[in-house]
């Protein structure tokens, strides 16, 4: 109830602030829109459908995306904690696909895979990959060494060792890359529809900005991102604390 | 054979033999000999306990015999004549850290030998409790390993390597980080556990005081690279109270271990000693 309360109230003093600056500083709304603006846009926009429209296509490149790329990166994370021959063979690409800017790779990746969502789905689970898979990597290494050799004492398999010792060992981490990965994928996927898509948050950005000159309307998309963003991560964060035994 | 039909044959426990054993290490320092050309024959049903010097390769003799190591020479016979198997029943091993697993609760902490080897956990949960009872946590079972204080810690290890009930307990200094009166007291139940059901036990300590309590046989071990020293054997009636120390038939079986342990001690540690 207190947790709900501050955040409120730091809600209400940003949107405090903002208005404050739009009406002092008297800015047009072509360039800083007074957050009633935005509300009244939203609520056109909402009532259109025309929020909704754009919303679905990009909820469902993020979801995808972030599936995706959680899956891969945590396989190839467990493989690369396990094998230093793994590691070393692989993490030299890896780390060159993430130092690539994404920006630059989403065109090409739009023309290879048919500028369909799959396309997008997949510049969203690349960039989601790499916190993901190297958080995995560490924590699995992480697994304490004398419960490694409790659990060969007791004959167990590498498979059990994996799933009964390291991966559980690896989950706090495993999390903190997950909280990294959900922000970046929403990223992701407004990048990957700049790359050539017709609808989706990002198209309506940029109809907004260059083609319409509504501002307050890519604001609304904005606060959309945002609000995204905020509830998956709220939602790696309650089921974090739902599997990991704090001591 | 499944983990059942061996454990059966537990009632007096299984002999182990160590045949002409060699161990090497790769440390940072290069290749180091933790034991060289040692032999031992450990008969079933006997509570042997071995003690030595800092690097005289006591846990080294334990993992041999528990599979976790290979010897780079000569073998380790277990019973007729087959070697040692990590997991396979015949051994159990409780480690000088309680070596908990910190998401699980005691009952299935305990239950992990079991589960390990594919039993199910509503089978393995009854078992568990009743491997609980015998060290006195009956209740604990639903407890998680950091609500433990470190003596009920080390008496769920104790349960978790009794679980599959083996002919071949190991011990590496299960009690050492405990105080000296708990010490003492979870000596006298182990004794207790082990006269109540005979099996063959192995235990590492650095107290002499300790292995006279609790021995039949008292291996003492010589300085890396780990030999046996000496075997000096403990007639004593059981049971053997704390107060053991002020008999006199204990009182020379202490001097006995001190003047071979005295003996093989590095002359780099004694260096105020004359010559």
């Amino acid at each position: 109830m207190r947790r709900l309360a501050t955040t409120l109230l730091s809600l209400a003093a940003f949107l405090v602030a903002w208005k404050l600056l739009t009406a002092v500083m008297g800015t047009p709304d072509y360039i800083l829109p007074a957050p009633e603006v935005v509300a009244e846009r939203a609520v056109r926009a909402i009532g259109s459908g025309l929020l909704w429209e754009h919303t679905a296509v990009t909820l469902s490149e993020i979801l995808l995306g972030l599936a995706v790329g959680a899956a891969t990166a945590i396989a190839v994370g467990v493989a690369l904690g396990k094998s230093v021959v793994i590691e070393r063979v692989l993490s030299p690409y890896i780390v060159a696909a993430q130092s690539v800017p994404i920006l630059a790779l989403a065109p090409l990746l739009d023309i290879w895979f048919g500028g369909g969502l799959l396309a997008r789905v997949l510049i969203c689970a690349l960039i989601v990959f790499f916190p993901i898979a190297i958080a995995t990597m560490v924590g699995i290494r992480s697994a304490d060494p004398l419960l490694v050799e409790m659990f060969r004492s007791l004959g167990a398999t590498q498979g059990q060792l994996t799933a009964r010792l390291e991966i559980p060992s690896a989950l706090p981490v495993i999390f903190g890359g997950l909280r990294v990965g959900v922000t970046l994928a929403v990223i992701g996927a407004v990048v990957a529809e700049w790359a050539g898509a017709s609808s989706g948050l990002g198209v309506l950005i940029n109809i907004a900005n260059q083609g319409l000159f509504d501002t307050p309307l890519m604001f609304v998309a904005l606060v959309t991102l945002a609000v995204i963003g905020i509830g998956l991560h709220g939602l790696v964060v309650s089921v974090e604390r739902r599997l990991i035994l704090r001591p | 054979m499944t983990i059942e039909a061996r454990t059966a044959r537990a009632a007096a426990g299984l002999p182990v033999r160590l045949e002409a054993i060699t161990v090497r290490f790769l440390a940072a320092s290069g290749q180091v000999e933790a034991l060289r050309d040692l032999s031992l024959d450990i008969p079933a049903g006997s509570l042997t306990v071995v003690i030595g010097p800092n690097g005289s390769g006591k846990s080294t003799l334990l993992r041999l015999i528990a599979g976790l190591l290979r010897p780079a020479d000569g073998q380790v016979v277990i019973g007729e004549g087959t070697g040692p198997r990590a997991g396979d029943g015949r051994v159990g091993l409780a480690f000088q850290q309680p070596r908990l697993v910190p998401w699980l609760t005691i009952l299935d902490n305990v239950a992990l030998p079991l589960t390990l080897a594919g039993t199910s956990t509503e089978e393995a949960r009854p078992r568990a409790q009743a491997s609980l009872d015998r060290v006195g946590l009956a209740d604990a079972g639903g407890l998680r390993p950091s609500q433990l204080s470190g003596g009920m810690a080390q008496r769920a290890g104790l349960a978790r390597a009794l679980i599959t009930d083996p002919p071949i307990l190991l011990l590496d200094e299960p009690f050492s980080a405990l105080d000296a009166l708990t010490r003492e007291a979870f000596d006298g139940e182990l004794q207790r556990l082990w006269m109540d059901r005979p099996r063959t036990v192995v235990m590492v300590t650095h107290s002499v005081g300790e292995a006279v309590r609790m021995a039949d046989r008292i291996v003492v071990m010589t300085a890396r690279p780990g030999r046996v020293a000496q075997v000096i054997p403990v007639d004593l009636p059981r049971p053997r109270p704390a107060t053991l120390a002020s008999d006199p038939a204990a009182a020379s079986v202490d001097a006995a271990v001190r003047a071979v342990l005295a003996e093989v001690h590095p002359p780099e540690l004694t260096p105020w000693l004359d010559r």
